[in-house]
């Protein structure tokens, strides 16, 4: 992060700017610096489901070193971590634990969802214990397509959670405002889990073509 | 390569089995299955000690046709229904003299489906016959630990039974395509 | 979700103080990175007294999948049962539909397969030692040098097949596409120069004093118990079995190659870590002799894209890097199979594990589990 994006939005000219810099004193945003501080060390959970985690654990590694870009250390423990990365399929019998495990990490936090399985259900869409998409009980900032999506591209995703942390305003954000976001916690019924979605989080895809069906009872 | 076991000395020793050719498979009644499989084990000329795949089949009610010669010598095509049951197939191989398979099959209804457990005989079916009992409802006499093992415990029903249908979540699409085109046709789908 | 017998939390009184059980629940999620898998751990102070797994956090039923999709079609889903090794997954498929239509593999592709296959084993077998390793304590740094030499492994399959880890390959009857030139002698190098790696793991680890003192003696499962239980592959090896498929079976050309099989005694954790250290080794001098004998010639044989085989049943096994992997298939003349199942070596291996680990303490517990090799990809399917 440069002096320049530092001083980003100040009517200072430069000769005043000077002046201030020799005698060691920088004039900034307290957005900036608190963006470019929570952008520069994300530390994610290690939180691999699947075969999506293995990728993860690669981007990790010495060849493709995702430490380079702030992430040091991966946290085993929610309450100490800031990225909840979910790599893998979700099924419904591990979908009320992905839920504990975000109500419980504190804020900021910011989910990334890796792979097809994680986005929308993946390869394994039409299946009795599948969730199709994690986005239908948490809120989830950068979707990451691929079956796996290779280690760049995990440095990508983290690269475009960087930007997006780097624009947040610090008057609007939910860690100052609301306090911690918690969602309810889905049940176990005989059939399906209880509420199947969300509404607040996720609302299915309208259809701009046809009015809405019932369920046709079989 | 691993020797094919010989079934005929099963079938003059146990008068209750029959082999059944097109799957190559014997077939063995509930009653018996346990001293069958322990004698299978525990004798000399078979020693088959290890139980490699347990897993359960599920066939509806079903016409089947066939081409057959009548007495005129013409080709005729005969429907018969072949009744609804429920199969629970073993693997066996012996790992002492490396033979194997022989195919070990378990008949039953689909009302009320009901076995006897090999779990003391070859350990290696106690969690496969939990997954059949989850998956298909087969309910195993003798297991010493029977429930359910890869959906959660207040799950009702048996999903790899043929009759089974899904949970309404499926999401509305904007280009789908074979089942989900079935799905969306139906209004079996979230919109 | 409960466990289904629980045992008496009453107070016990013990030299003067009351103590009771305590019961953990290991997972689903836990740093040890074997994927969601639950157990249940009963504890009495420090020593394991019941432990019950709990699976199916990852049950994607990809078998009922499969009952509606052709053949072909689900040659891609066998590449995240055991999401490690997706090249000997798509063989045990391939080599199970083979037996139901008549196709014959031709000889260059039958060498590639087992080039393909034993490499897979090393990915295998490497990564298991880093994963392992960062159990026991060593946190990070031999998983770092295990996963540089899978990196190099993964660019040979990259350039192969098209992808580094879901590679879908293997079509039936032969392979989908020839390997690029120059690959058989880039693979040759990373060969010849795997022998060095695994020098300087054995210098570091085989004798490192932590290592023996809380693998040995730890885990032990006797011969019987593990035949009862079906256990197979480096588990079975390592208490005492001369049981491998490569040499019992001989499914594809494996009878033509010089190799050995090492198993062990005593059956705890550290003869199973040593047998898959020493089972790298021969796989690499099968890799030599099978990549000097690649013969040329076309990859694929004759078979239909979409084919309805007659009815018949089948059941092909492959020796996997974790255990047997078994395919069963019903036809019905239809081009979708009537019943496809997978017999999964991990579930299996983990039948004993409840027996292994009773009377041992919470610490051992972990290594246990980190030395029978398990994926939850195959166990939960």
């Amino acid at each position: 992060m440069t002096t320049e994006k530092l001083r980003a939005g100040m009517n200072l000219d430069d000769t005043t700017r000077s002046e201030l810099e020799r005698a060691g004193v920088i004039v900034s945003q307290v957005d900036s610096l608190y963006n470019w501080a929570r952008g520069g060390s994300v530390w994610p959970l290690t939180f691999g489901l699947a075969c999506c985690a293995i990728e993860m654990i690669a981007s990790a590694t010495s060849r493709f070193d995702i430490s380079r870009f702030g992430s040091e250390v991966f946290r085993p423990s929610p309450r100490q971590a800031d990225l909840m990365i979910v790599s893998g399929t979700v099924t419904k019998k591990m979908a009320p634990q992905v839920v504990r495990i975000y109500n419980q990490m504190p804020e900021p936090k910011w989910v990334i969802a890796m792979g097809a399985c994680a986005i929308s259900g993946g390869p394994f869409k039409q299946g009795y214990n599948v969730l199709k998409g994690i986005d239908r009980y948490i809120p989830v900032d950068v979707y990451l397509p691929g079956c796996p999506p290779r280690p760049e591209a995990v440095l990508q995703s983290l690269n475009y959670l960087q930007e997006k942390i780097r624009t947040q305003d610090i008057k609007s954000d939910p860690a100052f405002t609301k306090g911690r976001r918690q969602y309810p916690v889905p049940e176990f019924t005989g059939k399906d889990l209880e509420p199947p979605y969300n509404p607040e989080v996720w609302q299915p895809p309208a259809n701009p073509n046809i009015k809405p069906l019932e369920e046709v009872t079989t | 390569m691993s020797h094919i076991v010989s079934h005929e000395p099963i079938l003059m020793k146990f008068p209750g089995t029959n082999w059944d050719e097109e799957a190559g498979a014997l077939v063995v009644p509930t009653a018996q299955a346990v001293a069958i499989a322990t004698w299978l084990r525990d004798n000399d000329a078979f020693s088959l000690d290890y139980c490699s795949n347990v897993t359960g089949v599920d066939y509806l009610e079903r016409e089947i046709k066939e081409k057959i010669t009548n007495k005129e010598g013409k080709m005729e095509t005969v429907a018969r229904t072949e009744p609804s049951r429920m199969d629970v197939v073993y693997h066996l191989y012996s790992m002492q003299k490396q033979t194997g398979p022989l195919v070990f099959k378990q008949r039953t209804n689909r009302e009320q489906p009901e076995v006897e457990s090999l779990t003391p005989v070859w350990r290696s079916c106690e969690l496969q016959e939990r997954e059949v009992f989850d998956l298909f409802g087969v309910n195993f006499k003798g297991h010493p630990d029977q429930r359910r093992i890869l959906m959660w415990d207040e799950f009702e029903g048996h999903p790899m039974r043929k009759d089974y249908t899904e949970p309404f979540d499926y999401e509305w699409e904007p280009t789908p395509h074979d089942e989900i085109l079935e799905k969306h046709q139906r209004g079996k789908v979230i919109v | 979700m409960n466990t289904a017998t629980a045992p008496n939390y009453e107070l016990i009184q013990q030299d003067g103080l009351e103590t009771s059980l305590l019961e953990i629940s290991m997972g689903p999620h836990h740093p040890s990175t074997h994927g969601v898998f639950r157990m249940d751990v009963i504890l009495d102070g420090e020593t394991v007294v019941d432990l019950k797994p709990v699976f199916g956090y990852l049950h994607r039923n990809h078998e009922k999948l499969a009952e509606n999709m052709s053949y072909l079609s689900s040659m891609p889903f066998t590449d995240r049962l055991d999401y490690f090794n997706s090249m000997a997954n798509n063989w045990a498929y391939a080599l199970a539909a083979e037996k139901l239509i008549e196709v014959e593999v031709p000889e260059r592709a039958e060498y590639l397969r087992v080039v393909m296959a034993e490499l897979t084993r090393l990915v295998n077998h490497v990564s298991l030692v880093g994963f392992f390793l960062n159990d026991l304590g060593a946190l990070g740094t031999p998983l770092l040098y295990a996963f540089r030499e899978r990196e190099k492994i993964l660019d040979l399959f990259e350039q192969a097949s098209g992808a580094r880890m879901m590679c879908n390959y293997f079509r039936f009857g032969g392979l989908r596409n020839d390997v690029p030139v120059g690959w058989i002698g880039r693979a040759r190098e990373v060969v010849d120069r795997f022998p060095v790696f695994l020098d300087e793991y054995e210098q570091l680890l085989c004798e490192n004093e932590i290592i023996l003192s809380r693998t040995q003696g730890v885990g032990n499962l006797s011969r019987e118990l593990a035949i009862n239980a079906g256990i197979t592959g480096p588990m079975l090896r390592a208490s005492g079995v001369n049981y491998d498929l490569r040499k019992v079976d001989q499914y594809g050309i494996y009878d033509r190659f010089k190799f050995r099989v090492p198993y062990g005694e005593a059956g705890d954790c550290y003869d199973r870590f040593m047998v898959r250290m020493l089972e790298m080794r021969e796989s690499v001098e099968i890799l030599k002799q099978a990549l000097e004998g690649i013969p040329e010639g076309p990859v694929m044989g004759n078979a239909p894209r979409v084919f309805k085989p007659n009815p018949a049943e089948v059941y092909g096994r492959i020796e996997g890097p974790k255990g047997e992997l078994g395919f069963y298939l019903i036809a019905d003349g239809t081009p979708k199979p009537y019943r496809y199942r997978v017999r999964p070596p991990s579930l299996i291996n983990l039948t004993v594990l409840r027996d292994m680990c009773l009377g041992g303490k919470i610490a051992d517990t972990v290594i246990i589990l980190g030395s029978i090799d398990i994926v939850l990809g195959e166990v939960d399917r």
